[in-house]
């Protein structure tokens, strides 16, 4: 019989050969121009809001702390990755990871003052760092000011956003699935109890705070190297908003809830997009009936997978187990 | 000492249209412990309800000002009931989510009905200008304070001295020992949300009158501004919300007067950050601690 | 040396004082409990005990070192494990993930190995599982693994309370009323269960209840509060004839 290890390996690779093939197939339909700029455009879109949503997930769903300041560390991640290819001239991979980091570092910045807030007062305090971090870079004139960053180089592209959004969905959830996840996720069901337990709640709060932050910057950085230009309002209390409406719509604690989210907004968004104020007046039409009807969002906590609809056996073979252990 | 003087004026008026805006904020969260992101927006439909008073109608200010309260107070009422009500026992971020669905709402609808273009508010008010000292106050900055203090003292007078403003603090305490009491909880948040609504209102119409002009989107950052007014004096609580309002004018018009405009609003969400780390509970608040 | 010395304990909210001079010493494997009147501040014993509050004056030590001032996780990590009067499940969870958080301070794999899905992850995970499935069947749990904690019945959330803070692997273990809400039957296999896990793992336990059957069942020392201050401490049969701690209950004229 096969070790667990093994099995799993196997799992992953049969899983990476499939993605693997859907992003050739796509990267040969925008190369040969079955798929117009403008749909490569949303795919690109779809991929960096996958990024933000399932990255703050893991601040408001997992941890169940309550962030609305998420574009603020996009902002820094954003304005640090186009510092680099633009003044320093070095690679754009490098940029990225600059970005990541910055953004990460101003997450243990903030969340570790902050964190130990509860529920709307943390929120108010997220807001005002998102509204903060903005203010800052109106008031740099070396970074453009409030007119903003342009002729950042176009190197984002398809190839770059599919796998940083796999790479982003692959460390969240391997995070979320293991007993640090669990700890972070024990803040979330009872913080009295999870310090009781020996669960340093502090540290868990800061790590996914600052996790959630980086991979924020880096959907920064490839904002800002696809747009070529960046501005300080494209970083707004409304982009903030935006993301948390995806994992909210998703499910706080669902991570395929909030890719569904992603996906499904951002096409929403963009067949909206001829009507100007009126799509705004729709999406918030539309946001106030799902509060109305479904406050847990599509997936609640549950996650989406195919034995979800043949749940009985999955539920059989649980069992088998549980008593070979007790045996 | 000139310049201090001029912008603690200039602050003072900045800080009365925060103080109302941050009483409807802090009165509803002390009632329903829901930061009503809309809030903002009933200020900026009160501003337009004012312009629509004055320029089209062509009334003057106080029965533009009464107008609009009064409408301001039916918008608040319908707001709680429609998208507030049914998320009573909700998780407290869907209230949440919904009351910035409602902020959108109101901002971008007001767009499709008037457009995005800036408004000029008409001359209600000839401006006259006394100067003391090397000091300018204007007969608009003197009408902005007298309609806050005015407003103010009658609000502490419904809060303090009528049935209303008896069970409104009884909801606030303690919901279901209210219910227990025969206060109908129901309609004593209605009436909070209009008392709210109206104050934000006036305001709106002030600063119509105060700078002039108007857009659907002026309600978002003098609205979260206010509501760091009212956290910087304490949530849910009525003085301190009115201080809160006071002293974060006075603080902006400062940094604006000496020549640092642009750190105007990063400056307004510093204080919010200082205060939230220093003493969340605001600088009226009380600690309480959760039960183990 | 005694496990736990708690020597003169006070604590004031407001300039109320709600524990004044309290002192206990716990021997290494005694099962004793703290009884009182509602509001003598028993829990309030615990909370300083386990750090959630910082007593204003006096000392706590385990082993002869002191726990003040350490956070309610360090303290958890030298080896005290509690239960909450009002259970603190994490209740969206299935119980065996109440348990393995529990085994957090003892997993086996860090961040990094836990992100690359290294073997020692799996080997980690499998190690966990299996301790935790020991425990929930050592607690009559094990066939309810799956399941949501907020699904259990009463009885057994508290079980699963106990059994949680049994996955810290600790020392000295504190019960907030274990009892309370169960049934006549429930409350005597539990008292069988205290009296087991003492033996089996070594343990010192401390425990509040107002089921005297309990109490007077399994405990072998009794300390009791009142206002805050302890006013006997002996055997079951000292304790059931104290005067003091008959007028504490019964109120003065029952005497």
């Amino acid at each position: 019989m096969m070790s667990m290890f093994e099995r799993k390996i196997k799992k992953q690779i049969g899983i990476l050969l499939i993605l693997a093939a859907f992003w050739g197939v796509i990267d040969f339909m925008i190369k040969g121009g079955i798929i117009n700029p403008y749909y490569e455009l949303n795919l690109i879109l779809i991929g960096i809001n996958i990024i933000l949503a399932v990255s703050l997930n893991l601040i408001n769903g997992f941890n169940g702390q309550f962030s609305i300041g998420h574009a603020g560390f996009m902002a820094v991640g954003a304005y640090g990755a186009a510092m680099i290819t633009l003044k320093a001239h070095l690679p754009f991979a490098i940029a990225l990871l600059f970005g990541a980091l910055l953004a990460g570092i101003c997450g243990i910045l903030v969340g570790l003052p902050t964190l130990r807030l509860r529920g709307d007062y943390l929120a108010i305090a997220t807001l005002g760092f998102g509204e903060i971090i903005r203010g800052l870079i109106v008031n740099i004139d070396y970074i453009g000011g409030a007119y903003g960053l342009s002729g950042i180089p176009k190197l984002a592209n398809w190839t770059w956003i599919f796998w940083l959004t796999v790479l982003t969905v692959l460390v969240i959830s391997n995070f979320v699935n293991s007993t640090h996840g669990r700890a972070t996720i024990s803040i979330r069901e009872n913080e009295i109890a999870a310090e009781a337990m020996g669960i340093n709640t502090t540290k868990y709060k800061v790590m996914a705070f600052t996790i959630g932050s980086l991979f924020a910057g880096l959907a920064g950085g490839l904002h800002a190297h696809y747009f070529y230009t960046i501005q300080p309002n494209t970083f707004n209390f409304l982009k903030s908003f935006d993301i948390l409406v995806m994992v909210v719509l998703g499910g706080q604690g669902s991570i395929t809830g909030s890719i569904i989210a992603a996906i499904a907004l951002t096409i929403l968004s963009a067949s909206l997009q001829k009507l100007a104020a009126l799509r705004l007046v729709i999406y918030a039409l539309l946001l106030i009936v799902v509060m109305l009807f479904r406050p847990q969002g599509l997936m609640g906590t549950k996650e989406f997978s195919f034995s979800m609809f043949s749940k009985k056996s999955k539920d059989k073979e649980g069992k088998q187990h549980g008593t070979a252990i007790g045996q | 000492m000139e310049v201090f003087l001029q912008q603690l004026i200039n602050g003072i008026s900045l800080g009365s249209i925060y103080a109302l805006i941050a009483l409807g904020y802090t009165m509803v969260y002390g009632i329903v412990q829901l930061i009503n992101f809309a809030h903002g927006d009933v200020y900026m439909v009160g501003a337009y309800l004012g312009f629509f008073a004055t320029a089209i109608l062509g009334w003057s200010f106080l029965p533009a000002l009464l107008m609009s309260m009064v409408v301001c107070a039916i918008l608040g009422m319908v707001i709680e009931k429609l998208a507030y009500t049914p998320l009573r026992n909700a998780p407290r971020i869907a209230a949440l989510i919904t009351a910035i669905g409602v902020s959108l709402f109101l901002e971008y609808g007001m767009m499709l009905l008037v457009s995005p273009q800036v408004r000029t508010f008409p001359q209600v008010l000839t401006e006259v200008q006394y100067k003391f000292f090397g000091v300018v106050i204007t007969n608009r900055q003197v009408i902005i304070l007298v309609v806050t203090v005015a407003l103010m003292l009658l609000l502490q007078y419904i809060v303090h001295k009528t049935m209303i403003g008896k069970a409104m603090r009884a909801v606030s305490h303690d919901k279901q020992a209210a219910q227990l009491m025969g206060i109908n909880v129901n309609n004593t948040i209605s009436a909070t949300f209009a008392i709210g609504s109206a104050l934000a209102a006036a305001a709106g119409v002030l600063v119509g009158i105060y700078y002039n002009a108007i857009n659907p989107l002026m309600g978002i950052m003098p609205g979260l501004k206010a509501f760091v007014a009212a956290v910087l004096g304490g949530i849910g609580i009525i003085p301190g919300a009115m201080t809160g309002g006071f002293l974060l004018g006075i603080v902006e018009a400062m940094v604006s007067g000496y020549g640092k405009s642009l750190y105007r609003d990063p400056v307004a969400f510093v204080i919010l950050i200082i205060i939230l780390i220093v003493k969340p509970t605001g600088l009226f608040g009380k600690n309480v601690r959760e039960k183990v | 040396m005694a496990l736990l010395s708690v020597n003169d304990l006070s604590i004031s909210f407001g300039g109320l004082k709600a524990v004044s001079d309290f002192n206990l010493k716990l021997q290494k494997n005694d099962l004793a409990g703290l009884i009182g009147p509602n509001g003598a501040g028993k829990t309030t014993v615990f909370n300083m005990l386990t750090g959630v509050y910082l007593p204003s004056a006096g000392d706590i030590q385990l082993d002869g070192k002191s726990l003040v001032g350490l956070k309610p996780y360090q303290i958890n990590h030298r080896g005290v494990a509690r239960t909450f009067q009002n259970i603190r499940l994490f209740s969206d969870l299935t119980v065996i993930d109440n348990l393995k958080i529990a085994y957090h301070s003892h997993a086996k794999y860090g961040l990094f190995g836990a992100i690359c899905r290294l073997p020692g992850f799996y080997s980690g995970e499998k190690e966990m599982h299996e301790k935790s499935m020991e425990l929930l069947k050592i607690f009559k749990l094990d066939h309810k693994y799956g399941e949501l904690a907020k699904n259990l019945p009463y009885g057994e959330q508290r079980r699963l309370e106990i059994a949680r803070a049994m996955a810290t692997q600790p020392r000295l273990l504190l019960l907030d009323e274990p009892a309370a809400g169960m049934n006549p039957q429930e409350t005597h296999e539990l008292m069988g269960l205290i009296r087991w896990i003492r033996e089996e793992f070594d343990l010192t336990i401390l425990l509040i209840e107002h089921d005297m059957s309990l109490v007077m069942g399994v405990c072998e020392n009794i300390f009791v509060l009142d206002y805050g201050q302890i006013i006997a401490v002996g055997t079951p049969d000292e304790i059931r004839n104290n005067r003091r701690v008959i007028e504490a209950y019964l109120g003065e004229e029952a005497s």
